[in-house]
């Protein structure tokens, strides 16, 4: 299954600052970061011809097409839950691999700081659609409505299988400030946590701490993807699509997938992992950096496991006193804070981080990194790409 | 302890729809029910239109020994909904029959909770329209 392998480039990007309240809407942050994501690119609007969104964006295409003026749009959709980042560019890769679209942009604007997000209110006010309401029908009367406690659920599972103590997820978010704290544009510049830190945040879903979840923000990204003929043409490095991939199984909820034989892991991303390298043709030892979903801390060693990084259960192991996930270490860990460190833009800082890392102009750069993973969604649907500074 | 609710806050509704109304109708007459699949024989939870495992349509409403053991739990210390006081437990049981359910405990303290503790059904009437299942530890 070689679809998506080696078709396609990343060739410009844009984020915006992370704040806990941008005072604009989310269509004016969209369009600021498309217009700055195409001038990096050294394209203009009316050469895009399509466009990929996130399912929650509350932008629309069209108001996205009208506001900038852009050319004839031949292609454009969604993809869902915290899978979308590394999912949307997949969709990109195919749209211009079969030549429906020549650029697309993907992007996602949230003002999830600002404007609450609906999740907690929408689920309790039963305003849902049918396949939605199948699931929550069993959760919401119990009071299992937020993310963070659904998480929970499975992460305690984990503990009890491999005999672990909540103190141990701990490595994850400091790596992820340490890093994050390198970044002036995200939420905790100059702002690492010691391990003090982390035993001292605040327990909210046993057996949570606020620190093991990311922090909701207010912010903007966006990417132009072409054929990688066309790359060569543009302003910048490109960024090589080598593979990605989706996954989603019969048993697969958002985050709830309790029904199932095991539920102390995360298959679908074990499957993205699979044929992401198969596709690639890399191992994961040729990896130099890795933007994983850190939505929920304790996910990250999960994800190592099904990726290949180390065996399973090991994953605890592999992230203890960070030296391993750090910059310097073997394996350095969402370089420029991810959800934990940066802010939560449900994964897609972690790509446009990725592409950062093939140019060589993140604030945490890897050196001479080549070989980047992306994966995006732990605990549901999952998506994964792998980004190469070489064809 | 058992979950406490605070009656100033509506407590969210379970939404009904006609593929897991036999789940609901049997808790209203105090009664734990769950999918069977009429052809394979295997148990469904959450209900399904279709069997997944032979696609029959066909099933029927069983009735469950809410017998069972803990198999995860977590402990909100932070309510996401007014209607719910913190602290509180969620709980996911694993029935004796197979399927798991997500519930609360009744009469038990968090710290009383543990994976593979035995648990029994019981019912837990909330509010006139509202009944749910819940469990207690055993002995």
């Amino acid at each position: 299954m070689n679809s998506t392998k080696n078709k396609a480039a990343i060739v410009g990007i844009a984020i915006t600052d992370f704040s806990k309240d941008c005072q604009r809407t989310e269509l004016y942050m969209a369009c600021r970061c498309i217009k700055a994501a195409l001038d990096d690119a050294g394209l203009r609007p009316e050469d895009v011809d399509g466009l990929v969104k996130q399912t929650n964006d509350a932008t629309d295409e069209h108001a996205v097409t009208s506001s900038m003026g852009m050319g004839n749009l031949t292609y454009f959709g969604e993809c869902r839950w915290g899978a979308a980042p590394s999912a949307m560019i997949m969709r990109a890769a195919m749209g211009v691999a079969a030549g429906v679209a020549n650029y697309i942009v993907v992007y996602r604007a949230v003002n999830g700081s600002s404007r609450r997000r609906m999740i907690p209110s929408m689920r309790a006010s039963g305003q849902m659609s049918t396949s939605d309401s199948l699931q929550w029908t069993f959760h919401a009367p119990f009071g299992h409505l937020s993310d963070a406690g659904q998480v929970a659920m499975i992460v305690r599972r984990y503990m009890h299988e491999f005999g672990l103590n909540n103190d141990q997820f701990g490595w994850v978010p400091i790596v992820c400030r340490e890093h994050g704290a390198r970044n002036p544009n995200g939420m905790f510049y100059e702002k690492p946590i010691t391990f003090k830190d982390y035993l001292k945040s605040k327990m909210v879903i046993e057996p949570l701490r606020r620190m093991d979840y990311y922090e909701e923000a207010d912010a903007a990204a966006a990417l132009v993807v072409t054929t990688t003929e066309r790359a060569k043409d543009l302003r910048q490095r490109p960024a090589y699509v080598l593979s990605a991939a989706q996954d989603m199984l019969a048993e697969t909820e958002e985050l709830t997938s309790y029904y199932r034989p095991l539920i102390s892991g995360i298959p679908e991303m074990g499957k993205v992992g699979s044929r992401i390298f198969a596709m690639a043709g890399v191992a994961p030892k040729d990896i130099n950096c890795v933007q994983l979903d850190d939505s929920y801390g304790p996910f990250v060693p999960m994800q190592l496991e099904e990726l290949g990084f180390c065996d399973r259960g090991e994953g605890v192991a592999f992230c203890n006193k960070g030296d391993r996930i750090k910059m310097g270490g073997e394996l350095p860990l969402n370089t420029s804070g991810g959800s934990l460190g940066e802010g939560y833009i449900h994964g897609m800082n972690h790509v446009v981080e990725a592409v950062r890392q093939i140019r060589g102009t993140s604030t945490a750069q890897v050196k001479d990194a080549d070989l980047v993973l992306v994966a995006s969604g732990a605990g549901g649907p999952a998506s994964g790409l792998i980004l190469g500074g070489s064809r | 302890m058992s979950m406490q609710y605070d009656t100033e806050h509506p407590v969210p509704m379970p939404p009904i729809l006609w593929d897991n109304m036999g789940f609901w109708e049997g808790i209203k007459r105090h009664e734990l029910v769950f999918q069977k699949c009429k052809e394979c024989g295997i148990w469904l939870h959450p209900p399904r239109p279709v069997c997944p495992n032979c696609r029959s349509f066909e099933k029927e409403w069983v009735p469950s020994t809410g017998k069972g053991t803990i198999y995860s739990w977590v402990t909100y210390l932070e309510s996401p909904h007014p209607s719910f006081k913190a602290p509180y437990s969620v709980v996911l049981v694993e029935l004796d029959e197979g399927v798991r359910l997500v519930s609360n405990m009744v009469d038990t303290k968090p710290e009383e909770i543990s994976i593979g503790m035995p648990v029994e059904l019981v019912f837990d009437d909330i509010t006139e329209g509202l009944t749910l299942p819940k469990f207690r530890k055993v002995g």
